[in-house]
């Protein structure tokens, strides 16, 4: 059943029925006032590093919707197991759901064979997945994790294409970021120097895309465990308001009121004892 | 009925990613961000501004304020296409020292207020991408505000919020001073400190939300003394 999506590969042939009716709706709402909704992106900065003794993965933490900041602490590193985890950029949902998806599949998978899973396995499902629906779902993600075979650091684009890399930038401030670490990314850094660098690629990303602001989240992966800071960095920008508005009971003022009483009578009463253990 | 669609008249497969051959043309425009928000008062006025300047998802300036002072009594606050901003800031600038030249006299909020309404639309059918607001003094001394549409559309406000933010602040101006949506609340008369800390916090909050909004806030405050200018800093993620 649901191994089966590990297992078997899935019936062959594109399933493009919903591209087609995307296309029509769109026709038919063209001229209509309303619109096709705007699907919620992360417009986002993500960075990974691979370092002497792990990976270590950076994200901020905002989600717009068009040029409106939908979600100012949405968290973009996702966990896929317990050694390996995943920032995502692109549309939110896409990303999210993908990389759930890719956490179920390799969770059987390790009770399976009793083994943990391994990066290249994770990014292999992820590539398939995304090739399949031929870059219809918008999900560019950096895929970082430490296995018995070392640590690794790996790109999936929406288009199925896949990258083995020591250092990594995506979303709309990866220029940005990937400035900051083309200088000063050294193989086999220190993990504090990592965490430093990948804070610093991500702060850049903050202050010159409009897409990512507020704070910044780390995920530190090494052999002896994962240490998910969030956030590692507060927003430094809080600034007070300088006036209460407060609402006193009354404001807003009540039209009508209408009380309906529900008549019920006890029919039959029963207690269950709930196993809370 | 959908089989059709997908294969052409050869039977070989369309490609279904868009509906026909697409037309890329050059934009004459480009939306360049920001706020611009004028309150009037009993005796005075502000118009405030946003200072960042920014195309797409990058950051053009973070100190390029978007009030223009005209005369000592009116400043107008310009957002939306920067080119076409200083195009008419400058067209205005050479009206006012004409009428000044002309009628030995300054022009008036009001009179500036109808002038910039025909020049806009002038342009009629290929406007000046701007959202402008005026805020200044009237002939009697009282605070006036007149807002405008891209083509020339203008009325009197007592307060309005133009640019990018302007869905976000308007209705809390609505309810803050013009006490719309609340019933029990004491109608007071708007001082300038109110004003003052009312548009810092309005603007807080835009920047919040809004990303083409943020780097740092120009307050001009106009009364009959002249013009005061503040600057307020803002986020600059």
């Amino acid at each position: 059943m649901a191994l089966s999506n590990v297992l078997e590969t899935p019936p062959s042939g594109f399933n493009f029925e919903n591209v087609l009716r995307n296309v029509a709706l769109e026709g038919l709402l063209e001229g209509a006032h309303n619109k096709a909704p705007k699907p919620m992106k992360t417009g986002t900065t993500i960075a990974g590093v691979v370092c002497k003794d792990g990976v270590v993965l950076g994200a901020d933490t905002r989600a717009t919707s068009g040029e409106v900041v939908a979600d100012k602490m949405c968290a973009k590193i996702h966990y896929i197991a317990p050694n390996i985890y995943c920032c995502g950029a692109g549309t939110a949902a896409d990303t999210e759901k993908t990389t759930d998806l890719l956490s179920s599949n390799l969770t059987i998978f390790s009770m399976d064979s009793g083994r943990n899973p391994r990066v290249v396995m994770a990014a292999n499902i992820l590539q398939d997945m995304l090739f399949r629906y031929r870059g219809q779902i918008g999900a560019h993600l950096i895929l970082g994790g430490v296995d018995c075979t070392g640590s690794h650091l790996y790109t999936v684009g929406p288009y199925g294409d896949i990258d083995k890399v020591p250092y990594l930038a995506m979303g709309s401030g990866d220029l940005a970021a990937l400035g900051i670490l083309e200088d000063r990314f050294k193989t086999n850094m220190e993990l504090e120097e990592a965490k430093e660098l990948v804070r610093d690629a991500i702060h850049c990303g903050i202050m010159s895309d409009l897409g990512s602001g507020n704070n910044i989240d780390i995920c530190v992966i090494t052999k002896q465990g994962v240490d998910y800071i969030r956030p590692y960095q507060e927003s430094e920008f809080k600034y007070k308001r300088q006036r209460r508005y407060k609402y006193n009971p009354g404001t807003t003022p009540i039209l009508t009121e209408k009380i309906v009483p529900l008549k019920m009578e006890v029919v039959q009463e029963t207690v269950q004892r709930m196993d809370t253990a | 009925m959908f089989a059709t669609q997908i294969h052409g008249d050869n039977g070989k497969m369309k490609d279904y990613h868009y509906t026909g051959p697409v037309e890329h043309r050059f934009s004459p425009y480009s939306f360049n961000g920001g706020t611009v928000l004028a309150v009037a008062g009993e005796d005075f006025a502000i118009v405030a501004s946003d200072t960042r300047l920014s195309e797409g998802y990058s950051i053009h300036s973070r100190d390029s304020p978007k009030c223009y002072k005209l005369t000592d009594t009116t400043v107008i606050g310009c957002s939306g296409f920067h080119g076409d901003c200083l195009t008419l800031t400058k067209i205005i600038d050479a009206r006012l020292k004409m009428y000044k030249h002309s009628n030995n006299k300054s022009m008036t909020s009001g009179a500036i207020a109808a002038m910039l309404s025909t020049i806009l639309y002038g342009r009629r059918f290929f406007p000046y991408y701007v959202y402008n607001i005026i805020g200044g003094l009237d002939e009697e001394g009282r605070g006036a505000v007149y807002s405008f549409d891209p083509v020339g559309s203008y009325q009197r406000d007592t307060y309005k919020a133009g640019g990018s933010a302007s869905s976000m602040l308007q209705p809390l101006l609505d309810n803050q001073i013009g006490f719309k949506n609340m019933e029990g609340v004491q109608h007071l008369p708007l001082s300038q400190e109110k004003a003052l800390q009312l548009v810092k916090d309005v603007f807080i909050s835009a920047a919040e939300r809004d990303v083409y909004t943020g780097d740092a806030l120009r307050i001009c405050i106009i009364t009959k003394d002249g013009i005061k200018e503040e600057t307020v800093p803002l986020r600059k993620d």
